[in-house]
Parts: structure tokens; sequence; C-alpha cells
């Protein structure tokens, strides 16, 4: 067995973990029912959720990817009541993932069908009934070589990923054609979910400098459109260099710019 | 009955008859299961998620900033009330323009008058003097009004 046992899940957070890894969780099987859990590792209601890079195995998690160990408590966040456990990476190659919000670019049409480049192993497909308000004889105007916002209803490793551009409830909340202009660049994956975390600052204080629009996919395109086409580019340099910036060296060059 | 096998396609009803007993001998009802030991089903606590989202409780990726696309920061406040909303799980009771007290009142008198519609006509008169007896005791009854006749 790899590893030599494992160390408790809880120790391990925030620490670099290596696949193969195994973390070991408090056990809950049938018999701890009966007895009453003591002391501060009471059984959590709810499941505990495992998330990207993590596996299940017996006894515990197994880590298949390398980075950072995260946890989230079992509280009143939105999902994953019972907390959850996920592994921090960074990679650029994206993996579609259903459920995913993703930029993809159409490059072509076959028969009722477009074809997407999402960034992925293969191209996505999107029905052109997919969109909202869309018939038979009502078509989507999508041309080949326009960029489009939607979701992943299929993604896994044996089928071709399918996108649609409409909620389960049949509105397009945002999805669809995305407009003319503006400026299409891709970053990592991690700056995506660092600039989509509920209080990005980046975010904020950009949006304290000009009016403008933006759209993130999860497969790490960005898609920028302001006033003029200067302004773009300065918020694209500066999407893209604060992957690497501190907050301060940020804060500096915002100052810049805003004064001039 | 042995018949002469001549141009005989399939096999003759004594060999089938064989053949299938051979093969009920070999295959019995267990046949057809596998010969793993069974699998514990995993304790279901655990839930496998591909997706970030959930994880990190990411927002929504269209977004737009002092007011560059109406659309898309209406959607915004939407999206983030809707987030709000789940976390306040309290009901807060709209304020009513009506209050509880009137409605029941109104209620009241609302039943009797349509009730009042649905009565035959003898019982609607009886009604009718009875409200009058109750409302205007000292008023004198009014005569019912019958024919008069023209005086020449």
């Amino acid at each position: 067995m790899a590893g030599g046992g494992g160390a408790p899940a809880e120790s391990r957070v925030g620490q670099v973990v290596l696949p193969g890894d195994v973390l070991l969780l408090p056990a809950y099987d049938e018999q701890d029912t009966e007895r009453l859990p003591l002391g501060t590792s009471a059984a959590p209601r709810g499941r505990l959720l495992c998330g990207p890079g993590l596996r299940r195995c017996a006894g515990g998690l197994l880590v298949t990817k390398c980075g950072l160990l995260r946890h989230r408590r079992a509280g009143d966040g939105a999902a994953a009541a019972g907390g959850a456990y996920w592994v921090d990476s960074q990679q650029k190659r994206y993996v579609p993932v259903k459920g995913d919000h993703v930029i993809g670019i159409v490059t072509g049409k076959v028969g009722d069908v477009f074809r997407l480049d999402v960034g992925g192993s293969e191209q996505a497909s999107l029905s052109y009934l997919a969109f909202e308000g869309a018939t038979k004889r009502n078509r989507p105007n999508v041309q080949v070589g326009d960029l489009i916002y939607g979701q992943f209803l299929v993604a896994n490793k044996d089928m071709e990923p399918e996108m649609v551009c409409i909620d389960s409830s049949g509105r397009a909340s945002g999805m669809g054609v995305i407009g003319q202009d503006g400026f299409l660049f891709k970053v990592s994956l991690g700056l995506i979910r660092k600039l989509l975390a509920p209080k990005c600052e980046i975010i904020q204080e950009l949006s304290q400098l000009y009016p403008f629009e933006l759209v993130l996919g999860m497969n790490g395109r960005i898609w920028v459109k302001a006033k003029t086409v200067q302004q773009t580019l300065i918020i694209v340099n500066i999407l893209e260099a604060c992957e690497y910036m501190t907050a301060e060296q940020r804060k500096q060059a915002l100052a810049k710019l805003s004064g001039n | 009955m042995d018949v002469i096998a001549f141009m005989q396609r399939g096999l003759d009803s004594q060999t089938k008859k064989q053949l299938d007993e051979e093969e009920k001998k070999i295959i019995s009802d267990e046949h057809w299961y596998l010969d793993l030991p069974d699998l514990k089903e995993k304790e279901s606590y655990i839930i496998e998620e591909r997706s970030f989202i959930p994880c990190e409780d990411l927002l929504y990726g269209r977004m737009s900033f002092k007011g560059f696309n109406p659309e898309i920061e209406k959607l915004m406040v939407q999206i983030n009330s809707k987030s709000k909303k789940e976390e306040i799980e309290e009901d807060d009771k709209m304020e009513a323009d009506v209050s509880d007290e009137e409605m029941a009142r109104r209620y009241e008198t609302l039943v009797g008058t349509i009730g009042k519609k649905f009565l035959k006509k003898r019982d609607q008169r009886v009604l009718h003097d009875e409200d009058e007896e109750e409302n205007s005791n000292t008023k004198p009854k009014k005569a019912r009004k019958m024919f008069l006749k023209p005086q020449d």
C-alpha cells in the first residue's frame, strides 16, 4: 500500500499534498450512529463534499492532484452542508466539467449543431435549440468565429462535451452570444478562480476605474470590453499581470492609472 | 418417431431434447450471478464533485460595472439577491395594505351579502323584515305598497 497509512485530513489542511496521499476521515460507520459522538469531532450532519483533486477510498480520501489542501467547514454555505475538502492546484489546460460556465469560440456548423472550441481535448457541441426563445423556425444568429458563453450539460471522459446556453428553467440568464468588439485572452485556471471568489479585491478595485464589461470563463478565457480600446487594453494588462503581483504592487499600478 | 433424415434442415426432436437436458444440467439459476465477493456498499456520506463552484462558492462569470451593460447589471443584482435569500431563509411577512382584522370584518359581512343572493324570495322577505326590525325598531312599519285604484 502506498504511503504507509495516512494522516487525518484536518491536520493536512493548508499544506502541500501529493498524489497518492491518503487523508483519513473520522470514521462514520453504522456503529457510530448508536454511540453518541463525544468531543470536538462530532459527526456533521449532511454529506461531505469531496472536491476536485480528491477521490473516495477505503477509510477516507485519496489525493490525485498535487497542490494545497483546502477545507470549508460545515455551515450555512449554500452548498455542502457537511463541509468540503478539495485540492487547490494550478493548471492551464482546461478539462470540461459539468455545470461550468465557459467561453467557447464557434468553429463550425454541422447540421443543426455548432462546434465550439473550449480549450479542452475535444470540441464541444451546441445545439441551435439550446438558446432562449429558439425554435425550429426561429434560429439563433450565430456565425463562425462568434464567442459564446454557455454551460456544460454533459462533460465526462467518455463522451463529447455538450453545451447549452439556457439554464434549467429555460432562461438565458446571461448566456448566449457575446456581443461585438471587446478583447478575448487566456489566463491560468487558478487566476479565474481567484477572480470569481466572493470578495475579490482585484475586481472591486478595477470596477472603480472605468465602466467596463467582463466575462470570465472557467476554461481560462476572459473577455473584456470598455469604452475605448486603450481602456480595454489597460484592463487586460492588469488582469494578466495581477496573478503575479502582490496586493501593494497592484494598488500602486492602479493608483498610477487613476491618476493619469 | 424416427423418420429417414432426408432433407432435414434442423435437428430432429430427440437430439434436441438431449441437448436441452444437458444444457439445463450445466446451467442452473445460479449460473447467471457473478462469482465476485459482495462489494461493501460504500458509505454515502461523501459526494464526489469535480467542479470548483460549490467548493469555493464562485460567483457568476458575467459582470458589468458602472452601468456599461444595464441588463447584465440587473442580472447581477438578481443573482446576488438570490444567494442572499438562500442564506436568510426567514420569510418576512409582506406589509399588507389591508390589515388582517379588517379582512376578517370584510369577510364577515361579505358572506352575509352573497348568501342572501341565493335565498328564495320568501326567505328574502323574512330576512328583510328581520333586518328592519333589528335596525329600526322605532320606525313604524311601512305599509306594503299595494295597487291603488285611481280615483276618478
